[in-house]
C-alpha cells in the first residue's frame, strides 16, 4: 500500500514528470509546432492538400484557374517603381501557397521575385488554402505575410477584419490596376476598396460533344440557351435512356453551380452590386432556377441524373474515359479550365465549342479566379506587397507561360494557354504562345474563352460569400427534390440576408 | 473569570507525501484535462452567449444564439438526421457485435485471429473508412454488384432516400471494439448454468433469453450508452464521404449530421458563438438520453454481487 512513500523517486523521475507535462503543454500551446514551411529550392516533402480542386488535379497552380505552366526563365523588372524601394523589401515573408509540389506557372513566378530580391527570405507554408487553418493562424497572431485565396470566398475574410485593404500597398508599390481584368478587379473590391491582387481568370463557355449532336442531327449552333424552348427539345433529343436506365446526359445545365450564370442569363442577379443585399428572391432568379432544374428533371430525378453523372461512363470527368470520349454527355457549360485537362487527356476528341448566350441572345459567362491577399496581421506588408505585385506582372506571366509552353511541346502535348487575369500578359500570351499548333482541336474553344471574358459579369465580394453560396445551392437542391422554387428562394433570401447582416455587423 | 476553551485544537489537514506523489506523477494528464478538456468547455459555455468569429473579440449577446436554436430550420433537420441514423445504428450495432462474439467463442483457438480482425476496422482512420465505403457504395460500387445479382441498385450516394442507410451499413463495419467487450462478457458467463438450463430441458433461445442476457447485461448497457453517444456525434466519416471535394450535393441535405452543422457554423460560417450554443445543445441531449437509459437500466441490468 505504501510503496510510493517506502519507495521515494529519484530526482531524476521527478524531473522527467515536471518536464513531460511541460511540453505537453508547450508544444499543443505552440502554434508553430505543425506549420512546416519549404524554402524556394530546397526540397521538401509535399504539402497537405485537403480538397484538392479540379483545377489543382489538372495540374493547375491551385483554385478555380486555369493554369498551364513553365519553369526557367526569370523576371527582369526593376525592384519596386516607386513608394516601396527596394531598400524596403527585406526581411521574410511566408507565402500562402505550395511550391515543392507547383507546376512551373506557379515556381517560375516565385522564383522570379526571389531572383530579383535574393535579400528577402522567402518561405512557402506547402499547403492550399485552408479556411480554418488560415483562420486560426490569423487569431493567433501569426498569419502567412501573403496568400492567393479564391476570389469568390474573400469577402467572408474581409468582413471578419482578416483582411488588410491594399490601398496604400497599390499607391506605395505603383501596382497598375488597369493592367488586370475589370471584372476581376470588382471582385476584389468591396466598400469601395481593393483586397486583393487578382491572377487567373476562368470563363464559361458551351462544350459540345461533337459525335453525339451528330448522331442525333444537330449542329453545334443549336445548341443555344438564349431560346430556353429550343434548348429544352434540345435537350430531350440529346439524353439517352435504355427503359428506366439513364444511358446519356443530353444538356447539363449544372445548376448546382451555375445559378448565378442562370440568372443573369435571365436578367436577374442574385447579389446587390455592392454585395450587401441578397436577391434571390427575385422572381427572375426563380424562373431561371425552374427552368434549369426542368433541364436536368427531364433524365428522370435528381437522384438518377447525379447518379449517373457521377458514377455513369466518364464520370471521373478527368483523364482519358471523361463524358466527351464515352459519349456519356451531349453538351454542358463548364469552366475554362476544363480545356486545358481535355488537351492534355484526350487531345483528338472531336469537341464543339459555343457561347453561354442570355435570353437576348448575347454572349454572358461568369468570371472565376484567384487574388493574392495580405492578412492584416501580417509581419511584412511591404515585401509581402511587392511580392503580390511581382507574381502577377505581365513579364512574369509570360516567362510562366512561355515555360510551360516550352515543357508541353517537349513532352508532346497541346499547350492551351495560361489564363491570367492580367490584360497584358493574356494578349501577349494568346497571340505569340498559343496557336492552332500548340492548341489543336481545342484552339477554338481557347479563342471562344477569351472572347468572352469581356461579357463576364463581375460579381462584387460578398461579406458572407462561403454561406451565401451554401445557402443558395441548398436551395437548388430543394427544387431539384421537388419544392416550388419561388417558395424555396424566399426563404433561402431571408436566410441569405441574415448571413450578409451577421457579417457585416 | 472565564473558563479556558478545552475544545481540542482543530487538526490542520496536510497532504500525505504519497498524496503529493500521486498528483505529481497524475500532473501531466491533469495539466492536459484542464487546459485541453475543462477549459475548453467552459470557454465554450462563455462563447455561447456571445457573437464570436475569432478574429474579433467575443461580443455578448444574451441568449440570442440559443434563440436562435429554435428558429434555424436546419437545426431540426440535422437533429432528425442524426436520430434516424442513432435509430438505426445502435440496434445494428448491438445485434451484429453479439452475433459475432457469440460466433467468436464457438471458434475456439482461432477466436484471437478472429477478434483482432474483426477489430481491425476500429482502428482504421475515420477518413479512410469513408472513402473506402464511398467506393463501396458508389453506384457501381462492391456492394450494388452483389445486390445487382438480386436486381436492386440502391443509390447510396446521391438518392436522399438511400444516404442514412448507406451510412449505417458503413458504421456497421467498425463494430470490433463492440465484439471485443461482449466476447468478454460471455466468456465471463458461469458455463455450470447452461449445463444446470439444458439438464432441465431449456432450448438454446430459453438459455440465451434467460442466462446469456442478464449476465451480459452490463456489457449490453454499457455499450448502449457508448455507441448512442457516439452515434450523436459521428462527423468524420461522413464528412469526408459527403462534404469533401468529391461530395455530392444532391445527398448532403440528407447527410446533413448535428455534428457536420455544427463544425459548418464554426469552421465555415465562422460563428463560434452560435456553434457553441449548438454544442450545448447536444451536450444537454446526450445528457438527458444517457440519464434515461441509466434510469431504464436500473429496471433490466443485472450485476454480479447485486440484490436485485
Amino acid at each position: 500500500m505504501h510503496v510510493l512513500a517506502a519507495r521515494r523517486p529519484s530526482p531524476g523521475i521527478v524531473l522527467i514528470a515536471l518536464l513531460t507535462a511541460a511540453a505537453l503543454v508547450a508544444t499543443a500551446c505552440n502554434p508553430d509546432s505543425n506549420r512546416g514551411t519549404t524554402q524556394p529550392g530546397a526540397a521538401s516533402g509535399a504539402g497537405a492538400s485537403a480538397g484538392a480542386s479540379p483545377a489543382a488535379s489538372a495540374g493547375g497552380a491551385s483554385g478555380t484557374a486555369a493554369t498551364s505552366s513553365a519553369p526557367s526563365a526569370s523576371g527582369s523588372g526593376e525592384p519596386a517603381a516607386s513608394g516601396g524601394t527596394a531598400a524596403d523589401i527585406s526581411g521574410a515573408i511566408e507565402v500562402g501557397a505550395k511550391y515543392a509540389d507547383a507546376d512551373e506557372i506557379a515556381t517560375v513566378r516565385y522564383d522570379t521575385f526571389t531572383e530579383r530580391y535574393p535579400d528577402v527570405d522567402v518561405s512557402f507554408t506547402e499547403a492550399d488554402f485552408d479556411a480554418q487553418v488560415f483562420l486560426t493562424s490569423v487569431a493567433s497572431g501569426n498569419p502567412p505575410d501573403v496568400v492567393q485565396i479564391g476570389r469568390d470566398i474573400m469577402g467572408t475574410y474581409i468582413s471578419q477584419g482578416a483582411l488588410e485593404p491594399l490601398d496604400s500597398c497599390i499607391s506605395d508599390h505603383g501596382i497598375d490596376m488597369g493592367q488586370y481584368r475589370e471584372q476581376a478587379v470588382t471582385e476584389v473590391t468591396l466598400n469601395d476598396q481593393i483586397w486583393g491582387i487578382p491572377q487567373f481568370f476562368d470563363t464559361r463557355i458551351l462544350m459540345i460533344n461533337q459525335s453525339v449532336i451528330e448522331e442525333v442531327g444537330l449542329v453545334p449552333e443549336d445548341i443555344d440557351t438564349s431560346d430556353w424552348d429550343a434548348l429544352r427539345e434540345v435537350n430531350n433529343q440529346l439524353l439517352a435512356k435504355e427503359g428506366d436506365n439513364l444511358t446519356r446526359i443530353g444538356f447539363d445545365p449544372k445548376i448546382t453551380d451555375y445559378l448565378p450564370l442562370w440568372a443573369a442569363a435571365n436578367g436577374a442577379r442574385i447579389l446587390s452590386e455592392d454585395g450587401t443585399e441578397s436577391l434571390l428572391d427575385d422572381p427572375k432568379v426563380a424562373e431561371a432556377l425552374d427552368y434549369a432544374a426542368s433541364l436536368v428533371l427531364a433524365h428522370g430525378d435528381a437522384p438518377t441524373f447525379f447518379d449517373f453523372r457521377a458514377n455513369g461512363p466518364g464520370g471521373a470527368f478527368f483523364g482519358e474515359e471523361n463524358q466527351f470520349t464515352e459519349d456519356s454527355l451531349g453538351a454542358m457549360p463548364m469552366e475554362s479550365w476544363y480545356l486545358n485537362v481535355l488537351a492534355g487527356d484526350t487531345p483528338d476528341e472531336a469537341i464543339a465549342f459555343q457561347p453561354y448566350k442570355d435570353r437576348e441572345g448575347n454572349p454572358i459567362t461568369l468570371l472565376g479566379g484567384q487574388a493574392w491577399v495580405i492578412p492584416a496581421a501580417s509581419d511584412n506588408k511591404e515585401a509581402a506587397c511587392e511580392f503580390a505585385k511581382v507574381v502577377t506582372e505581365a513579364e512574369t506571366w509570360v516567362a510562366a507561360a512561355t515555360a510551360r509552353a516550352e515543357t508541353r511541346a517537349a513532352d508532346g502535348q497541346a499547350f492551351t494557354g495560361t489564363y491570367t487575369a492580367n490584360t497584358a500578359a493574356d494578349e501577349q500570351i494568346f497571340s505569340e504562345l498559343v496557336t492552332e499548333e500548340t492548341a489543336g482541336n481545342y484552339y477554338e474553344g481557347v479563342q471562344l474563352a477569351l472572347e468572352v471574358a469581356d461579357s463576364a459579369v463581375g460579381t462584387p465580394a460578398n461579406p458572407a460569400a462561403e454561406q451565401f453560396k451554401a445557402i443558395w445551392q441548398d436551395a437548388v437542391q430543394r427544387v431539384l427534390d421537388g419544392e416550388p422554387a419561388a417558395d424555396v428562394l424566399l426563404q433561402a433570401d431571408q436566410e441569405a440576408q441574415d448571413a450578409i447582416d451577421g457579417a457585416i455587423r | 473569570m472565564t473558563a479556558p476553551a478545552t475544545a481540542a485544537p482543530r487538526r490542520r489537514w496536510r497532504m500525505g507525501e504519497e498524496t503529493r506523489w500521486a498528483l505529481l506523477f497524475l500532473s501531466p494528464w491533469i495539466i492536459g484535462f484542464l487546459v485541453f478538456t475543462a477549459g475548453p468547455m467552459i470557454a465554450s459555455f462563455v462563447l455561447s452567449f456571445t457573437e464570436y468569429n475569432v478574429i474579433r473579440p467575443p461580443e455578448p449577446v444574451g441568449l440570442q444564439n440559443y434563440e436562435r436554436l429554435t428558429t434555424d430550420r436546419r437545426i431540426g433537420s440535422s437533429l432528425a438526421n442524426t436520430a434516424f441514423y442513432a435509430a438505426l445504428h445502435v440496434p445494428g450495432v448491438i445485434i451484429f457485435s453479439l452475433a459475432l462474439a457469440m460466433l467468436l467463442l464457438r471458434v475456439g483457438r482461432a477466436a484471437g485471429f478472429f477478434r483482432t480482425v474483426f477489430y481491425l476496422p476500429a482502428v482504421t482512420p475515420a477518413v479512410a473508412v469513408g472513402t473506402l465505403f464511398l467506393l463501396i457504395l458508389s453506384g457501381n460500387g462492391l456492394l450494388n454488384q452483389v445486390l445487382g445479382v438480386f436486381g436492386a441498385q440502391p443509390r447510396w450516394l446521391t438518392d436522399p432516400d438511400w444516404v442514412k442507410p448507406g451510412i449505417v451499413i458503413m458504421s456497421l463495419w467498425s463494430l470490433g471494439s463492440t465484439v471485443v467487450i461482449y466476447f468478454a462478457a460471455l466468456r465471463n458467463v458461469p458455463t455450470e448454468l447452461y449445463e444446470a438450463a439444458e439438464l432441465d430441458g431449456a432450448g438454446a433461445w430459453s438459455r440465451f433469453r434467460h442466462i446469456t442476457v442478464p449476465f451480459i447485461s452490463g456489457a449490453i448497457f454499457f455499450t448502449v450508452i457508448v455507441n448512442t453517444i457516439a452515434s450523436l456525434q459521428i462527423f468524420a466519416e461522413i464528412y469526408a464521404m459527403f462534404f469533401g471535394a468529391t461530395g455530392s450535393s444532391s445527398a448532403q441535405s440528407s447527410a446533413l449530421f448535428y455534428s457536420i452543422y455544427l463544425f459548418q457554423k464554426a469552421f465555415r460560417d465562422f460563428e463560434f458563438g452560435y456553434a457553441s450554443a449548438m454544442a450545448w445543445l447536444l451536450f444537454v441531449i446526450i445528457l438527458v438520453i444517457t440519464v434515461i437509459q441509466v434510469r431504464v437500466s436500473k429496471r433490466f441490468v443485472y450485476y454480479a454481487g447485486d440484490d436485485r
